[in-house]
């Protein structure tokens, strides 16, 4: 420790002021890092897309669908499927899959909303009633106004 | 005139004292040694990609409007355009191959050991970028198949407990697969993963030339044997040269491959339109796909999902961390690490196989 010819300083004094020179160091680094990296992450989270957020669509047309087939018309920014079943009847239900995302279509051999991707089935409400999907398909209020079959979004939903 | 250069570069970088390593290099000869072919080949079509990806970059337009339209272009119009997409698209499946079969080569091998457990970590950072690559690469062209696959893939990302929302939006740069996801998965394909991928592999390539190629314990026992010895070939030119006619053999596969099988292109993808039936991911991402849908909706209190993607986690991590459990490559640890390769062979080939014959 003690090699000749080298003086040693007393520490006890010099430490105090050293850790405070190390802290306003490290804490403007750390003061700079965060300051690049709020920003930054800021960044990578893109700005919400301005949905129109209309609750109400119109969904197509009457006489555009022959029974026991669907279409998906646009909802927003996505998409919806609407039914004319083999009874005549008008349904419309989300058309995006609760499993994995992936768009549904109507199966009129089965009656059923099936959903390619991971062999998804739902029934006509919009029951999940069999493969993997967790949750139903959110279902829409349909009225036939004049000759355009409206879609509403049900409250509270 | 060679003379003269090699003189030139002699008396400024002192270029005889850098190349004698090299020129004193050996590799060990054994029966296995054509398994340790597969990570150089593997290496040789990474940068067949990156030649091909660059032709690629002269025509490719990534936006949602142009991105189908432009591949269509460089296949119909532009004169090869059609071989060298197509080499890029063999390319990147059989390097996805030769990687698995090096990474499983390896195990068997056991050439994982001390001290070359960081050179299987930066190995397997490097297979699941390129994992990242085939993920980002397949939405490039913008059709129906890839737009689905894309879709499934990131809300996969979205059952990640706590950020997976977030994750969700940063891939997609937005709540739903759009032209912006398109925008930011060529800025990952072209930019970003290139980059990483280039400072893993230099690691890699660093880490296996300081090491030295490892020689299996089996072979090893073999040569403490009485009047065995052990075998080495030279460096240069030896095992360069028979290296180089392995990748000379995996061009010709490639290019025939290419040729004769020009990869297809599809329809393009609509925002709008129901997925198609045979929806389905890259082989790859085969047993993964096949797993998820297997899996009931429900198991016990958890989603089948959340539970699918969470083993998937912790199995992937285990298997990163694997030399660690065996770093002398002996005693119980190893039987337990075969068992785990085994399984895993076993587990990734047959779902993939049964994902294909399964409708």
């Amino acid at each position: 420790m003690n090699s000749p010819g080298r003086i040693e300083l007393p520490a006890a004094p010099v430490a105090p002021r050293r850790r405070f020179v190390e802290f306003l160091l490290g804490g403007g680094l750390l003061a700079s890092a965060i300051s690049f990296l709020y920003p930054l992450l800021r960044y990578l989270i893109p700005p919400p897309a301005a949905d129109l957020g209309s609750d109400t669509v119109i969904a197509g047309r009457v006489g555009e669908l022959k029974r026991n087939t669907g279409k998906i018309f646009r909802f927003g920014s996505k998409p919806g499927l609407l039914i004319l079943t083999a009874e005549g009847e008008y349904r419309a239900l989300s058309a995006t899959c609760t499993h994995l995302d992936c768009t549904v279509q109507y199966r009129g051999d089965l009656h059923e909303i099936w959903c390619a991707c991971h062999n998804g089935l739902y029934d006509l409400n919009g029951r999940n009633i069999s493969g993997p999907p967790p949750r139903p398909l959110e279902a829409y209020d349909v009225h036939v106004r004049g000759e355009e079959i409206v879609v509403n979004r049900r409250r509270g939903a | 005139m060679l003379a003269r250069v090699r003189d030139w570069l002699d008396q400024r970088f002192g270029w005889a004292e850098l190349i004698a390593p090299l020129k004193k290099k050996t590799v060990p000869s054994h029966r296995f040694s054509y398994w340790y072919f597969l990570g150089g080949i593997t290496l040789f079509l990474f940068l067949i990609q990156v030649g091909t990806g660059i032709l690629l970059l002269l025509y490719y337009r990534a936006s949602a409007n142009e991105a189908f339209e432009s591949v269509q272009y460089i296949m119909t119009q532009v004169q090869f355009g059609w071989l060298v997409r197509s080499i890029h698209s063999w390319a990147a499946n059989l390097m996805i191959l030769t990687a698995f079969l090096h990474m499983f080569s390896v195990l068997f091998l056991r050439a994982y050991r001390k001290p070359r457990e960081l050179t299987w970590v930066s190995g397997m950072v490097l297979l699941v970028l390129s994992l990242g690559f085939g993920f980002s690469g397949y939405l490039l062209p913008w059709n129906t198949l890839a737009f689905f696959a894309t879709k499934v893939g990131t809300e996969v990302a979205g059952q990640v407990p706590l950020v997976g929302r977030w994750l969700v939006i940063f891939l997609r740069g937005g709540e739903e697969v759009t032209g912006a996801t398109l925008t930011r998965f060529f800025g990952f394909h072209v930019a970003l993963l290139p980059g990483i991928t280039t400072i893993f592999l230099a690691l890699h390539l660093l880490l296996v030339q300081r090491f030295g190629i490892s020689v299996p314990p089996s072979v090893e026992r073999e040569r403490q044997a009485p009047g065995r010895g052990a075998h080495e070939i030279h460096f240069f030119p030896n095992f360069l040269l028979r290296e180089l006619m392995a990748w000379y053999v995996a061009l010709g596969v490639l290019g025939v491959l290419a040729a004769l099988l020009p990869w297809e292109l599809g329809t393009k993808a609509d925002p709008f339109a129901p997925a198609p039936a045979g929806i389905k991911p890259e082989w790859y991402f085969m047993f993964m796909f096949q797993t998820l849908k297997m899996l009931p909706a429900k198991i016990w209190f958890i989603d089948g999902e959340l539970l699918g993607v969470l083993i998937f986690a912790a199995a992937g991590l285990l298997w990163l961390l694997l030399p660690f459990f065996d770093p002398e490559g002996r005693g119980r640890a190893q039987h337990w690490i075969l068992g785990a390769g085994i399984f895993a062979l076993t587990y990734i080939a047959g779902m993939t196989a049964y994902a294909y014959m399964a409708k």
